[in-house]
């Protein structure tokens, strides 16, 4: 079992994520990708700012692709995150699975988009025209 | 006991400085940590959760915060 996670300041390339975890062995690949949406609840998003307690984010993303091995038989995972300024249509993360077969694919790869939603120390602001929001920040 | 604090997303505006330097002499515990962040900074109570992390990893209430741990305020987080 092989695990890449990395944050980067740089634009992600969902293909070379995909990439990487081909595996001969394997005859699924599902792929996650978050991009920036232009807006929330109908208002309009300008851009969105993330930032990541880097070295407890890389930690928690390894935890999350360690739990998902042992739930379904992954041969290799993927998380990215990007940190930094985004614009929309962006790409904020990307996650790749594969396994020997579609379903475990399918299914790890949403437990760990769900389980980095939860869990990793990495933050985004939404800016709007006339303000800005942490997201989720507020009951 | 002086402990650096470090502060990410909202956390960092509620303190207005992304490092803050805590003299703090009661029971060195993460419980009680939090209770004096809210109490110094009410506006921690408004949020959606307060987590603490010592040493880069999520720390319980009764986890003991030693002199030079590294300790962080995780608001609620909002990554993907």
């Amino acid at each position: 079992m092989e695990i890449f996670v990395h944050i980067s300041d740089l634009a992600l390339n969902a293909g070379e994520v995909s990439q990487m975890v081909q595996s001969p062995s394997c005859g699924a690949i599902d792929i996650f990708v978050g991009t920036v949406r232009n807006q929330t609840k109908g208002k309009a998003v300008v851009r969105l700012d993330f930032e990541a307690y880097k070295p407890m984010a890389l930690k928690e993303m390894t935890k999350i692709a360690e739990q998902a091995a042992e739930k379904w038989p992954v041969d290799k995972i993927a998380i990215y995150h990007r940190v930094g300024s985004l614009d929309i249509g962006d790409i904020a993360v990307v996650i790749a699975v594969s396994t020997p077969h579609r379903q475990a694919s399918f299914e790890a790869c949403k437990y760990a988009i769900d389980t980095l939603k939860e869990t990793v120390p990495i933050w985004k602001k939404e800016i709007f025209e006339d303000g800005e929001v942490w997201v989720a920040a507020h009951p | 006991m002086k402990i650096n604090i470090l502060a990410f997303g909202i956390a960092r505006d509620i303190l207005g400085e992304s490092v803050l330097e805590f003299e703090w002499n009661g029971e060195p515990r993460v419980g009680k940590l939090k209770e004096e962040l809210q109490r110094k900074f009410p506006k921690f109570t408004d949020l959606a959760s307060l987590k603490i992390a010592v040493n880069e990893a999520y720390a319980k209430d009764e986890l003991e915060i030693h002199e030079g741990d590294e300790v962080v305020i995780i608001p609620p987080v909002s990554g993907g």
